[in-house]
């Protein structure tokens, strides 16, 4: 039966794809026929979220192999599906066509960044771990250096990195289940969880691989239809991909028609601009002058890059492949996935500032009086939640590019109002945005959990643990993070944990090194990688509380000026360098590691003979 | 020289390659970018087009290209998985 199952995955999945296509259908018709948006929005909520509910009930299982790495029988393609719900996170799919909106072409470092790291994946880690046949990523670290400690150092580097990146996860369910279902963010948090939870604790990564795959399914059909949709209906063609060479040299030509402009802090502030809205002050297409911007953007993709190759949800997705051959070309069809939705993004934003800023679309604000802006029903029905303002600076009664202030997100979830597209549409984005972010938030929970229950839990406390009592473990820790998450993002202390880039620059700087250097570098120690990684990740961490505004001036008073122009969104520039040297160093001072640790790693090395750690340890 | 250490010197080579590849398309393309961007490609300016969408196909190019080059590094030296495994 089970080898009947991957076998009709294609005939699976097909089924669900099409069921899913005859829901919007229906849920086209059901808005013809006069059922409010508002319950669109519910619907498709709650019946894609049945879905995953029902599939995690479906994969529940008792073995430990199952729940740790889905059984090792993973097919490639449907991995890459899988990795690619697990990468693209709710920030990804509603704030990533914000970002390149008002940042252009220096935020697209991120896009650079969030797809080039998987070459490094692939080529210096997915193989040799999947070969290892560790359950964890410190199960890797710990085995090929050997010691309690060293493996405790990596669940401690694991932990501050995914749980950063968690809060923000479940923050942006609560958010999308508030909106769609109009209940309070608060207990949206908490709906999130719960769907989470549901999907992830009977099964493990069992079921968050096949809820995964479904999520994919779901984002990407909800990403794909308005970006080609509104295209077609703005005039940007029907493959907007290779077709927006008018509309990006057209933005450029307003911009210099409009001006940009910086508003000075003060006068927003003055203005009242609610927090977090933004407005366009550099260019779509420009390149900025200056080696410090290109600095900028090289840095940036650097620490997007190496994070992503050293951020353990995505690393064990790879564990979960049938062989080391199958775990390589799974990480191809992972970007190949992202690439879908990636270079969508920037698409979107160009036609989605476009239709705003061109004063000869029907759409087009800017260079309206402000009054006939202030009358339009979607700019009215934003407004009413702040989350866009309007300042007029100058007094004149006319918008100006500088005078128009949105969130990032809206890019997204309001484009195919403002394109006149109809609500069914944005009831699929709601349900995209929801499936982004539930499957990220379950990866993430269940990459801390099973680190805690495997490493230290089992590896550590109680190494005589049975199989029944280490999966209940594992299934009280998965739910106590899921509510310690939840617990923290329902205060919204975003502003605290900051950006969901400092899980990268934490990753990078205490796993990156240690997980390259235990495959690629014999002479490693034990010393050298708890050195390593406690130097690196207390180092970027220092740094970044040196050069984060908010908390320099909580400890010290000050605004310390980014060395370098190495910011809070890329300490990892710190830590990873520091992390090297001295696990370098340390190494070399240290004795050699022994012959079987040698054997250990020229093992890890070949596709073929056994797994360092067996099938079921 | 042993097979594995053959094998191995192979496998590092190409890692090599493929990393000089990903550091061209990641950064030096980025490194030259207003010289970039007044050239034209689809009609999109040449450095635009590379952070939005270029780099990107290459990267993904560039995996299954990797892929398979190391799958046929495993078969010349008899480290080639069998599919039942």
């Amino acid at each position: 039966m089970k080898g009947g199952f991957v076998k009709n995955l294609p005939k699976v999945y097909g089924l669900y794809t099409g069921g899913f296509a005859v829901f919007i259908l229906i849920m086209a018709i059901a808005e013809q026929a006069g059922v409010s948006a508002k319950n669109i929005g519910v619907m498709f909520v709650a019946f894609t979220v049945l879905i995953y509910a029902f599939i995690g009930y479906l994969s529940r299982t008792v073995q430990v192999d199952a729940y740790y790495v889905a059984g090792r029988q993973v097919p490639t393609v449907f991995n890459g599906m899988a990795t690619a719900a697990d990468w693209m996170s709710g920030a990804s799919f509603v704030a990533l066509a914000g970002g390149v909106y008002f940042g252009g072409y220096t935020y697209m470092a991120f896009l650079v960044g969030w797809t080039g790291g998987y070459v490094l994946v692939a080529t210096l880690l997915a193989p040799y771990l999947r070969k290892f046949g560790c359950y964890t990523v410190p199960d890797f670290i710990g085995t090929r250096y050997g010691g309690n400690l060293v493996r405790a150092c990596s669940v401690f580097v694991l932990f501050i990195a995914s749980f950063t990146y968690v809060t923000a996860q479940i923050n942006a369910t609560g958010t999308i289940a508030s909106r769609a279902l109009g209940i309070p963010f608060e207990l949206g948090v908490w709906v999130g969880l719960i769907s989470i939870l549901i999907c992830s604790m009977l099964g493990g990564m069992r079921a968050v691989t096949w809820t995964q795959v479904a999520q994919y399914i779901v984002l990407i059909i909800a990403y794909l239809i308005p970006v080609f949709w509104i295209s077609s209906k703005v005039g940007g063609g029907v493959f907007p991909h290779l077709m927006l060479g008018d509309e990006v040299a057209r933005l450029g030509e307003l911009e210099q028609q409009f001006g940009l402009v910086k508003n000075s802090a003060a006068d927003m502030k003055a203005a009242g601009v609610p927090g977090g809205l933004k407005y366009i002050s550099g260019p779509h297409s420009g390149v900025p002058e200056g080696g410090m911007a290109v600095w900028k953007y090289l840095s940036l993709a650097i620490c997007m890059m190496v994070g992503t190759a050293s951020l353990p949800h995505i690393l064990m997705r790879y564990f979960t492949t049938p062989s080391v051959k199958a775990a390589r070309k799974s990480v191809a069809w992972s970007l190949f996935f992202i690439f879908l939705l990636y270079s969508s993004a920037p698409m979107l934003a160009t036609l989605s500032k476009l239709a705003l800023m061109d004063p000869n679309l029907p759409t087009g604000i800017i260079g309206k009086s402000i009054s006939e802006v202030q009358s339009i029903a979607w700019v009215q029905n934003w407004s009413a939640v702040k989350q866009v303002f309007i300042a007029d600076f100058n007094g004149d009664g006319i918008l100006q590019l500088n005078e128009w202030f949105m969130r990032g997100d809206v890019v997204v979830l309001a484009t195919p109002e403002v394109a006149g597209l109809p609500f069914v549409i944005s009831g699929l984005v709601f349900a995209g945005g929801m499936a982004a972010a539930m499957s990220t938030a379950d990866g993430l929970v269940l990459a801390i959990s099973n680190a805690l229950s495997h490493d230290i839990y089992y590896k550590i406390v109680n190494p005589k643990a049975d199989t029944a009592k280490r999966l209940i473990v594992a299934r009280v820790l998965l739910v106590l993070i899921g509510a310690a998450g939840a617990y923290i993002a329902s205060f919204r202390l975003t502003s605290i944990l900051g950006s969901v880039a400092w899980a990268f620059d934490f990753a990078m700087s205490g796993l990156f090194f240690p997980l390259v250097l235990g495959v690629w570098w014999k002479r490693a120690t034990r010393q050298g990688a708890i050195a390593g990684i406690m130097a690196g990740i207390l180092s970027g961490w220092a740094y970044l509380l040196w050069v984060y505004p908010k908390f320099s001036m909580a400890i010290w008073g000050v605004v310390n000026e980014p060395w370098l122009g190495i910011d809070h969104l890329r300490f990892g520039m710190i830590g990873a360098p520091v992390c090297l040297v001295t696990m370098v160093v340390v190494s070399l001072m240290t004795k050699e590691p022994d012959a079987a640790t040698q054997a250990m790693v020229d093992a890890t090395r070949v596709p073929t003979g056994k797994a360092v750690l067996g099938k079921q340890h | 020289m042993s097979n594995k250490d053959a094998y191995w010197n192979k496998t590092k080579n190409h890692m090599i390659v493929t990393l000089v590849l990903w550091a061209f398309f990641s950064l030096v393309v980025f490194m030259f970018g207003s010289e970039l961007n007044t050239m034209s490609f689809l009609g999109y300016p040449l450095a635009y087009y590379m952070t939005a969408q270029g780099s990107l196909l290459a990267f993904v190019i560039m995996l299954f290209w990797t892929a398979n080059k190391q799958e046929k590094i495993d078969e010349e030296h008899g480290f080639s998985e069998r599919e039942d495994d």
